[in-house]
């Protein structure tokens, strides 16, 4: 079986990247094949990324505030490219009454501070829609 | 050696030790603090046979400082009380200023938006959604003449935390200064200015590390010359923190980039006695409570003898490590964030004990939020409770001759001197962060920590143990995107009212200044007092030295 590969992102301007890099080892170290991105990406290398490596999974790490302009964005862009199979998250510090409006425009799982990573890999293992 | 205390520490852990130890188990195999350090369950005089009471930790406000840089502690001063705080335009940030002042605060503490931190102009592509978010917007001299309207420059002291584009936020701030009719020399505060640490921890860098380090050797010289009282670094080890050190790296890539720019100034051919006074350190105050009070204390002792062995210094200001503390942010929790309350008093508890010359207290909802008011203050309050109630004051260094404080202070100082051969023998700090070194050591003491918190190694209330199902949410400061929208309108304005010619002229003196060697600080001020804006002018420096990329380590 082919394992499962995941896009880790770090969106706009913001450096803080100890989540993004965790996340990325744990889902590593889980068996699935990660891809991080780095730094400052633009929704639209983002959803590049994705395509080029035939991802299952985009993870959006975003503690800045920019999440109700980045995911929006991001979520039009995989439109326009006709993708819909590909399982979109964002993890970081979003305020409650932002986490209905993400879920809205698509992103299946939103993540807290605090979360454990095995709760995010078993969202991930069952969400995930399954691909030749 | 006194074999005496070996023997009665042997015969204790014999004698009344084991016989527990069979009838009742500790609770855990090892005991570790929060960086994974071992801990021994009793230090006894044996423990610290080797530290010299008289040469090792000294007096207060005598070489090697560990127990203090002033002779009476908190007696003479107290710390100062500085809240960080920004947030959307100048206007609502002023306002929270003039609030915090009424309420006691001594000192300012900027905090800018991410636009502003990384260069860019409110209407930059990537500024999309950031303006005013995560502090507040400044985009050119105007929008730093509302912050400060109402404020005298010459009666504060203010903190700004900026670091690539520092030199420029600076000059901004010098010509308010100047119009306020308030005399450079008068000027008290501290701009972050600390590069290396954006390589290693929070990465907000714009250019590579080597013209990023000659614009802050820039700004020592200048200063030593035209604005004496003001510190023109804070070295930072919180970030390094925050991104997941454990408490010895944090203390070690710290004073390694200490050493760093004052070596590059040294090389610069600046006298060390003339910048190294007015370099300025700022640590994290974790939760493990002992290990903090340690860091600090082998901080002080450390770069004393740095600065003395290594670099010669005379001067006694030279050699006395004055530090900003901050309670770990990353610490803090969404869940039960009353908690925070607690946390954050231990920790400023901390940094008190360690002899902080100043102190922010984050506040209890910033796990989910930037502060509302009344967490800020909750959060100020907790440090005059501190000061003003606790007798915490009246004493200097409490722990000092304790022997398992003193032992950690050892094992710090110890453990960082390792670490300084080692990126000594890179080349010095600039090649250690080429070649991804504390990057990588950060990472993996980060994934270290998360293991240890999944495997309930290491409990965090609320979390990870004593979880509670369905709290009421509290009510946190939500920033509107009408920041970003005035923002915008306002640099529009500004641009069209300007005399483009003249903030062409002095943005084009920067780039030759750029390429050339001469200090860059003067064509700075000249920029800044034609309006040029901060996106322009951080462009200017980016078309001669590029920007930088990072090879990201996982």
């Amino acid at each position: 079986m082919r394992k499962l590969r995941v896009v880790i992102a770090k969106p706009g301007l913001d450096g803080h990247d100890r989540g993004a890099k965790v996340i990325a080892r744990a889902l590593r170290d889980a068996g699935m094949e990660v891809i991080y991105t780095g730094l400052r990406q633009t929704p639209e290398q983002i959803v590049s990324a994705a395509l080029q490596e035939d991802a299952d999974v985009i993870g959006l790490s975003i503690l800045s505030g920019a999440h109700n302009h980045i995911a929006p964005k991001l979520m039009a862009l995989l439109k326009a490219q006709g993708i819909d199979d590909v399982l979109v998250l964002v993890g970081g510090i979003i305020p409650d009454v932002d986490v209905p409006k993400l879920h809205a425009i698509g992103v299946k799982g939103v993540f807290l501070p605090g979360t454990p990573m095995q709760a995010i890999i078993d969202f991930i293992q069952v969400n995930v829609r399954a691909r030749a | 050696m006194d074999t005496t205390a070996e023997t009665a520490k042997r015969r204790w852990e014999r004698e009344t030790l084991e016989p527990t130890l069979k009838k009742a188990p500790e609770r855990a195999t090892a005991f570790t603090t929060i960086s994974g350090q071992r801990i021994d369950r009793l230090y006894t005089p044996d423990d610290v046979a080797d530290v010299d009471p008289v040469q090792d930790i000294g007096t207060p406000g005598a070489f090697p400082y560990t127990r203090g840089i002033h002779t009476s502690g908190y007696e003479g001063k107290l710390w100062t009380m500085r809240q960080f705080a920004g947030f959307g335009t100048p206007e609502e940030t002023n306002a929270r200023y003039q609030a915090l002042l009424k309420a006691g605060s001594t000192g300012l503490s900027v905090a800018f938006d991410l636009p502003t931190l990384m260069g860019r102009d409110p209407d930059h592509e990537l500024a999309l959604g950031e303006v005013g978010k995560c502090g507040v917007s400044i985009a050119s001299l105007a929008d730093m003449e509302t912050l400060f309207e109402g404020i005298h420059l010459g009666d504060i002291t203010t903190s700004m935390t900026i670091n690539s584009p520092a030199a420029i936020i600076f000059a901004m701030y010098l010509v308010v200064a100047e119009q306020q009719g308030v005399d450079w020399t008068q000027l008290s505060g501290t701009i972050q200015n600390d590069i290396l640490k954006e390589f290693i921890a929070q990465k907000e860098f714009i250019y590579p590390p080597r013209p990023s380090m000659r614009l802050i050797i820039d700004t020592f010289a200048f200063c030593a010359t035209d604005v004496p009282k003001w510190n023109t670094i804070s070295v930072s080890g919180y970030h390094i923190r925050e991104a997941g050190s454990t408490a010895l790296q944090e203390l070690a890539f710290t004073l390694r980039d200490g050493i760093e720019y004052v070596q590059w100034g040294v090389d610069a051919g600046l006298d060390v006695d003339t910048f190294v006074p007015r370099m300025s350190f700022f640590f994290n105050a974790h939760s493990d409570f002992f290990e903090e009070i340690a860091k600090y204390r082998a901080a002080r002792n450390l770069w004393a003898r740095v600065m003395r062995d290594r670099f010669g210094a005379q001067s006694d200001r030279s050699l006395k490590l004055r530090f900003h503390t901050q309670t770990a942010g990353v610490s803090l929790t969404a869940q039960q964030p009353y908690n925070n309350v607690v946390r954050t008093a231990l920790q400023a508890l901390s940094g008190v004990l360690g002899g902080t010359q100043s102190l922010h207290t984050n506040s209890l909802d910033e796990a989910l939020a930037l502060p509302t008011e009344e967490a800020a203050t909750l959060a100020l309050r907790t440090q005059q409770v501190l000061a003003f109630e606790s007798g915490l004051t009246s004493d200097v260094d409490p722990f000092g001759g304790s022997y398992f404080v003193e032992k950690l202070t050892r094992e710090m100082e110890d453990g960082a001197m390792a670490y300084f051969d080692q990126i000594d023998r890179m080349g010095g700090m600039v090649e250690a962060i080429e070649q991804g070194f504390p990057q990588r050591e950060v990472a993996e003491s980060s994934y270290r920590f998360q293991q240890a918190f999944e495997r309930h190694d290491k409990v965090v209330v609320g979390v990870n143990d004593f979880v509670q199902e369905h709290e009421p949410p509290i009510r946190i400061l939500y920033i509107d995107e009408g920041a970003g929208e005035r923002q915008l309108a306002k640099l529009q304005a500004l641009r069209a009212s300007r005399d483009t010619e003249r903030v062409q002229q002095t943005l084009a003196a920067m780039k030759s200044a750029a390429a050339g060697t001469e200090n860059l600080m003067p064509r700075i001020l000249d920029a800044v007092r034609a309006y040029a804006t901060l996106g322009e002018m951080c462009d200017a420096l980016r078309d001669v030295w590029g920007e930088y990329e990072e090879t990201p380590v996982i």
